[in-house]
């Protein structure tokens, strides 16, 4: 019994970390701001995080295959830039949104694609893919445009209630990540296709060796980030009802470290989805403790979420090596 | 044609070829389309024009490139130098006016042409800031034996905090004259960062090329392990790329805020790590180390402010710009993909000199 125990703590070591510095990171606030201990500021962190979460779980797949998506971001911004202009022509929200989540597969394929076939880091690819979306989203538009269509201001607005609960509640948008979540634990454990994630990450030439599709799996994977990034930048467009090149800044670096983190190693071949969503948790969190302490600036997030991702890799590292001994 | 001249030769195979052969491109362009471009006028005693803009504005990247090539060389990467940059302008700025933020102070303390600390020990508290963030990622990387990217990323996400942390959160702007030397100056003519640049080039030229610390770093690159087992110090090689590539990023960051007159956190050095990686990338070093130069980074970085200068002279507004980058880096790619070099050597090889590819 005590060996399971160790065994079972040895290989869910990190994503059990995750999940006690969630709840210690919470606890912590809510001991500092009393205000915190109600439960709907817990439902806001699915609010105010709904976009990340869809981004780290598209990334989350990138990174057990040993790769990494830069582009996230400015997929969101051209996502938003492009339905927003696209709404303003009074085209119909049921075309928009399919439209959009299109142009993202056709991109992380397009990426997936370069990476495969022309075999360069994945990391300067997408980088191109990051410069192209941005750069694209500033074209169509140069400043914020709003959205005026009704059929997003109603997602926008309207409270879905907790069940069992009396007046907490989400919005359809903070939704779309958990539902996201649940499909994505299926694809990966579940399924063929995730099995040859970890298998390439693990080791791309015995993956191959063992006749697993590495090149189909791999332009799958942008891909989908590509179609996560897209819903994303959707989500996105629908909780601030704007659309812009600039948006999002640097939340690539947010989902990398949501994800880090989360268990996941840089290394590929280990981690999982729940973890990235404890990984998000963690990151909203830490951005609502700065924002009911009211005097600290933003900045401090940044140094948090670098210190966090700073403990992790040394606590993963330990964990790894015990792993290779024991 | 079929004798070309083994000159000739030995040059299209060397890492400068394809850099130089963009470079020349953008510049037949240039020639084509912008007819103004190649004017230099002489302004208040100094040289004045696109030429000379292209330079200036290229001399932190090019600095930066030098010191990422080295790391990029031992087969890691930084992608820290953007917050380094920061962190050292903000540095420089805090301490010409050590009145932080949140104090109450009369707008006449604020922009007062004049500073309590002697100029030296301003530029030696900037590359001190930026050499120990330097310090930090090698000893991450060589003694903590994180992955570079792992390693760099951490201080990539802090660093601006940090650099916000120094200034206080706000956008310090710096009235000190003597500070603007470094990005505005000029030395017969020509701007103050090319000196710089040339000077640092010719060190890290000197210590990789003629002491053989340049072959340990191609050794580490092109096998760690083995270069352990032959009884070089392969950590000490990683420490101090690491360190010479933040000792870069802070002249950069010294001379960026010396060029902008202000400390911003947010937006001092933004992308220029990505910048960076893709002027080495340019000049034909491998991201998965091995055989560097530093030459043909610095010509990459050249390659990446021409065209922007190039596009700013056709009217393409900054922000769109992202997108032409993009096709930059695109073209790149695939210059530079294996599949792509096949393809071109052979056309090359049959046809003769790759004047017609070049054109």
């Amino acid at each position: 019994m005590a060996q399971r125990i160790k065994h079972f703590l040895l290989n869910h070591g990190p994503l059990l970390t995750t999940i006690t510095i969630f709840i210690l990171v919470y606890v912590m606030g809510g001991r500092l701001y009393p205000a915190m201990q109600k439960p709907q500021v817990f439902f806001n962190l699915f609010i105010n995080t709904a976009s990340l979460l869809i981004v780290s779980i598209g990334m989350t797949f990138v990174i057990i295959t040993k790769g990494i998506d830069l582009s996230v971001a400015g997929m969101i911004a051209l996502t938003s830039a492009a339905s927003a202009a696209l709404l303003a022509k009074n085209a119909s929200p049921t075309l928009v949104i399919p439209l959009m989540l299109l142009m993202g597969i056709t991109f992380g394929f397009t990426l997936g694609c370069i990476i495969h076939f022309l075999k360069v880091e994945p990391f300067i690819v997408t980088l191109m893919g990051l410069f192209f979306a941005r750069g694209m989203a500033y074209i169509i538009t140069l400043e914020a445009l709003p959205i005026q269509d009704a059929t997003y201001r109603l997602l926008a607005l309207t409270k879905v209630h907790i069940p069992f609960l009396t007046k907490e509640y989400v919005y359809p948008a903070s939704l779309v990540g958990p539902l996201l979540l649940l499909v994505v634990i299926y694809l990966s454990f579940f399924t063929r296709f995730g099995r040859t994630v970890y298998a390439i990450g693990n080791n791309e030439q015995s993956a191959r060796l063992m006749g697993l599709p590495v090149g189909r799996t791999k332009i799958t994977v942008y891909t989908f980030s590509g179609f996560c990034s897209a819903l994303a930048g959707i989500v996105w467009s629908i909780s601030l009802l704007s659309g812009y090149g600039g948006y999002a800044p640097g939340m690539e670096l947010d989902a990398i470290s949501s994800v880090v983190i989360g268990g996941t190693l840089l290394t590929g071949g280990v981690g999982n989805v729940i973890g990235t969503l404890f990984g998000v948790l963690i990151n909203g969190t830490i951005v609502s403790i700065l924002q009911f302490n009211g005097t600290l600036s933003s900045w401090w997030t940044r140094i948090g979420v670098g210190v966090l991702t700073l403990i992790f890799i040394g606590i993963q590292s330990l964990f790894y090596m015990r792993k290779k001994h024991g | 044609m079929k004798n070309n001249p083994p000159v000739f030769k030995r040059f299209r195979e060397s890492r400068l070829f394809w850099p130089l052969v963009a470079l020349a491109l953008i510049l037949i362009t240039d020639a084509l389309f912008a007819p103004g471009f190649f004017k230099i006028g002489i302004v208040d005693g100094h040289l004045f024009g696109n030429v000379i803009d292209v330079f200036n504005n290229s001399a932190p990247l090019m600095l930066v490139a030098i010191g990422m090539t080295m790391v990029i060389a031992t087969g890691g990467v930084d992608l820290s130098v953007g917050a380094v940059i920061a962190i050292s302008a903000a540095m420089g700025a805090v301490l010409i006016n050590p009145a932080l933020g949140n104090k109450l102070i009369s707008n006449d303390i604020l922009t007062k042409d004049a500073t309590n600390t002697p100029l030296w020990l301003i530029v030696l508290a900037d590359l001190a800031a930026g050499t120990l963030c330097g310090l930090w990622n090698g000893l991450l990387v060589s003694r903590g034996k994180i992955q570079p990217m792992v390693a760099t990323l951490i201080l990539m996400v802090a660093g601006r905090g940090i650099a916000q942390l120094i200034t206080n959160g706000q956008i310090m702007t710096i009235y000190y004259t003597p500070y603007f030397f470094f990005g505005n100056g000029f030395i017969f003519g020509l701007p103050v960062s090319i000196y710089i640049v040339a000077i640092v080039f010719l060190f890290a030229w000197v210590l990789v090329r003629k002491t053989s610390i340049g072959m340990f770093i191609e050794a580490v690159g092109g096998n760690a392990k083995a270069t352990y087992y032959s009884g070089i110090s392969e950590k000490n090689i990683k420490l101090f790329v690491y360190v010479f590539c933040g000792f870069c990023a802070a002249i950069a960051g010294l001379i960026l805020s010396s060029y902008v007159h202000s400390a911003d956190g947010n937006n001092n050095g933004l992308n220029y790590e990505l910048d960076a990686i893709l002027s080495v990338v340019i000049g034909g070093t491998l991201m998965s180390g091995g055989r560097f130069s530093l030459l043909a980074s610095v010509v990459g970085a050249l390659v990446i402010w021409t065209f922007t200068i190039t596009m700013y002279t056709f009217g393409v507004p900054a922000n769109a710009l992202l997108a032409g980058r993009a096709v930059l880096v695109l073209v790149v790619i695939l210059l530079y993909s294996d599949y792509a070099r096949r393809i071109l050597n052979k056309f090359v090889d049959r046809k003769g000199s790759p004047h017609g590819a070049a054109n």
